[in-house]
């Protein structure tokens, strides 16, 4: 029995009632903003677009404020549910304000963010309205006794009967249980139905899911792409380079030793060829395991190990590495190569007399730029070594943008997420 | 000269050995990590300790931290040290505390054997030898681009080979030409740089690895 009354009572005890209360009244302005917002926005873009291009930043303007919104609106519904919504909306990825649109347009999560704070005053409003009504109405019947008697000879008049003699006192009754436990489950009511209908449209749905997964399945993809790719790499430079010299030394000395007692002239000259077909393999496999693994990096961080770098580069090169501290590996040694590369095709394919390589920290982004002097004309599409550095960058959420009109010069830019 | 040889590669060890008996020096003692160096040092007290950066136990730069402290506990013990690749950053570590009797060689320049023993020797007697790939990462690094371009091309070969350590004959050889005209190249760098003359090699080194730090 104690425990029923208890349950009853639950919303007064336990701070719901307020927060029910604070949710539902909340809930009608911010459905009034939404609703403006929506209709004037979307109804400017559409008749701007008839007229000419503008309405398609309007539309864009509309769409992120309406994200805004909506992600008030994902934190509000934790003093409710007890967790806020999980923004199902995927970060916007392209640097052009066109890509951004697009990606915009295209989201099905942003649409339903429109929907919402388009449909959320009317909802709010029933909610609102019924809120309010209960608690007035049962106050009424609960004072009715009092207003009666204030002002003999007055009845109450409902629709069908007249409150007089002993009904008064029972109405009153009546409206205590509805101040005491109607009025506020019903407020928790109509809060839990507002919160329902945010989570249904603000939250991930199920196609999102599908969405989200195989987006990671592609960057996956990518990034097992990019290990074969480098496994071929590798076993092309060891084929072409460190096996044929070490092949010709074997001869070479095999030579040498053929010639040792009847042309000792002769074997001085193999032994010679020899010794620089050693140097020469000694070199092509310290390059290559400097491109595998730069120990420096680890060891010392990424402005030490681009000293190494920037001095094999044929071209002259202005580095200016800004970094107070060292940042995540993954992200070093994507930085690391995304510089090695881009200097590579500076020195191969730019025709540039000079090159300026800048790293520093905004935010909580790593910025880099490789810039060079030279003819131009890069294009990510066609060159593998860029392709991949893009992959490995998408891999760590980062963006890559290359500006290279034809007569240059040519831009690599490239932001990694880094943490803070 | 009494010599320490510090490498955790047993065939490098021996062949390293080998090399510096042969060219008549006397290889006092061998370690294969960093804290048996520290030992063999202390004990001896060579004139030079050969050692390679990447060894035990820590397989990352224990070669280069034991010589650091070689350095700071018995100046006066001549240190080469070897690696399989050079960094600007390792080497700047080691000139801070000196350039005198120091030496940061590729491993790859034991090959030339003859090049070799001329840069042992110059370390064990208090010079200092560099890489050439040190000094073109040390050159490229520089922020003093500008008189940099005002060297010939000439001029610059012989300021990397200043900056190696190389006295003027050894430079005269190296590139084919008189010593009087390496005098003259090296008369005519410290002028475009804007440095004091220094007839000691080893100030010489000292002047213009600061120079390019600066």
């Amino acid at each position: 029995m104690r425990e029923s009354i208890g349950r009853l009572l639950a919303p007064w005890r336990d701070g719901r009632l307020g927060r029910a209360a604070a949710h539902v009244t909340w809930s009608l302005p911010i459905g009034v903003v939404g609703f403006c917002l929506v209709v004037t926005g979307l109804s400017i873009a559409v008749s701007l677009l008839a007229v000419a291009l503008l309405g398609v930043p309007v539309a864009a303007w509309t769409m992120s404020l309406t994200h805004h919104l909506a992600n008030v609106e994902r934190r509000r519904v934790e003093v409710i549910d007890g967790r806020a919504i999980d923004d199902p909306v995927p970060p916007l990825r392209s640097n052009r304000w066109l890509g951004r649109i697009r990606e915009q347009v295209s989201s099905r999560p942003r649409w339903r963010e429109i929907a919402y704070a388009a449909a959320l005053m009317f909802p709010a409003t029933a909610a609102y309205s019924l809120a309010v009504g209960a608690w007035a109405g049962s106050l009424a019947l609960t004072a009715l006794p009092l207003a009666i008697a204030a002002f003999p000879g007055r009845t109450a008049h409902f629709w069908l009967f007249d409150a007089s003699g002993a009904t008064p006192w029972g109405l009153a009754l009546v409206g205590v249980v509805g101040l005491v436990v109607i009025a506020p489950w019903l407020t928790v009511a109509m809060a839990r139905g507002l919160s329902a209908m945010a989570r249904g449209l603000l939250g991930p749905g199920a196609s999102d899911l599908t969405e989200l997964v195989a987006r990671a399945e592609s960057t996956r993809v990518a990034a097992v792409d990019a290990a074969e790719a480098e496994r071929r790499r590798i076993e092309r430079d060891l084929h072409d380079g460190a096996q044929q010299r070490l092949v010709a030394l074997a001869a070479n000395l095999g030579a040498a030793r053929e010639h040792l007692e009847r042309d000792p002239d002769g074997a001085r000259e193999l032994v010679v060829a020899a010794h620089d077909e050693a140097k020469g393999a000694l070199r092509e496999i310290r390059d290559l395991v400097r491109g595998i693994h730069p120990v420096i990096l680890e060891d010392r961080g990424l402005d030490a190990a681009l000293s190494a770098v920037v001095a094999r580069c044929p071209v002259p090169v202005s580095l200016d590495v800004r970094l107070e501290k060292r940042l995540p590996s993954a992200v070093e040694s994507a930085a690391y190569f995304v510089i090695s590369e881009a200097l590579t095709n500076v020195a191969t394919h730019a025709h540039a007399t000079a090159a300026t390589v800048t790293v520093a920290r905004s935010g909580d982004h790593l910025v880099v730029e490789v810039r060079d002097d030279g003819v131009g004309g890069a294009d990510p599409a066609r060159g593998t070594g860029l392709q991949g550095l893009r992959d490995r960058i998408t891999g760590l959420h980062g963006t890559m943008h290359v500006l290279s009109p034809p007569g240059g010069p040519t831009i690599i830019g490239v932001e990694l997420p880094c943490g803070s | 000269m009494r010599i320490v040889i510090a490498e955790d590669s047993v065939l490098l060890r021996v062949g390293l050995t080998r090399i510096l008996v042969d060219a008549g020096e006397d290889v006092v003692a061998t370690v294969g990590d960093a804290d048996d160096l520290l030992t063999v040092v202390g004990r001896h007290r060579p004139d030079l300790s050969v050692i390679d950066v990447r060894m035990p136990p820590t397989h990352t730069d224990d070669g280069l931290r034991a010589a650091l402290r070689i350095r700071a506990e018995w100046p006066e013990v001549g240190i080469l040290v070897l690696s399989q690749y050079v960094e600007e950053r390792y080497a700047t570590e080691l000139l801070a505390a000196g350039t005198a009797g120091l030496g940061y060689l590729l491993k790859d320049r034991i090959a030339d054997v003859a090049e070799f023993l001329t840069a042992v020797r110059r370390v064990g007697a208090g010079g200092t030898a560099l890489d050439p790939e040190v000094v073109a990462q040390l050159l490229a690094r520089s922020r003093r681009r500008d008189p940099l371009g005002d060297l010939t091309p000439r001029e610059r070969e012989v300021l990397t080979l200043m900056a190696e350590g190389r006295s003027n004959p050894a430079i005269a050889r190296h590139l084919v030409v008189s010593d009087k005209a390496v005098e003259k190249h090296v008369g005519n760098i410290f002028l475009k740089l804007g440095l004091a003359p220094a007839d000691d090699d080893h100030r010489r080194v000292l002047a213009v690895l600061h120079w390019l730090k600066g």
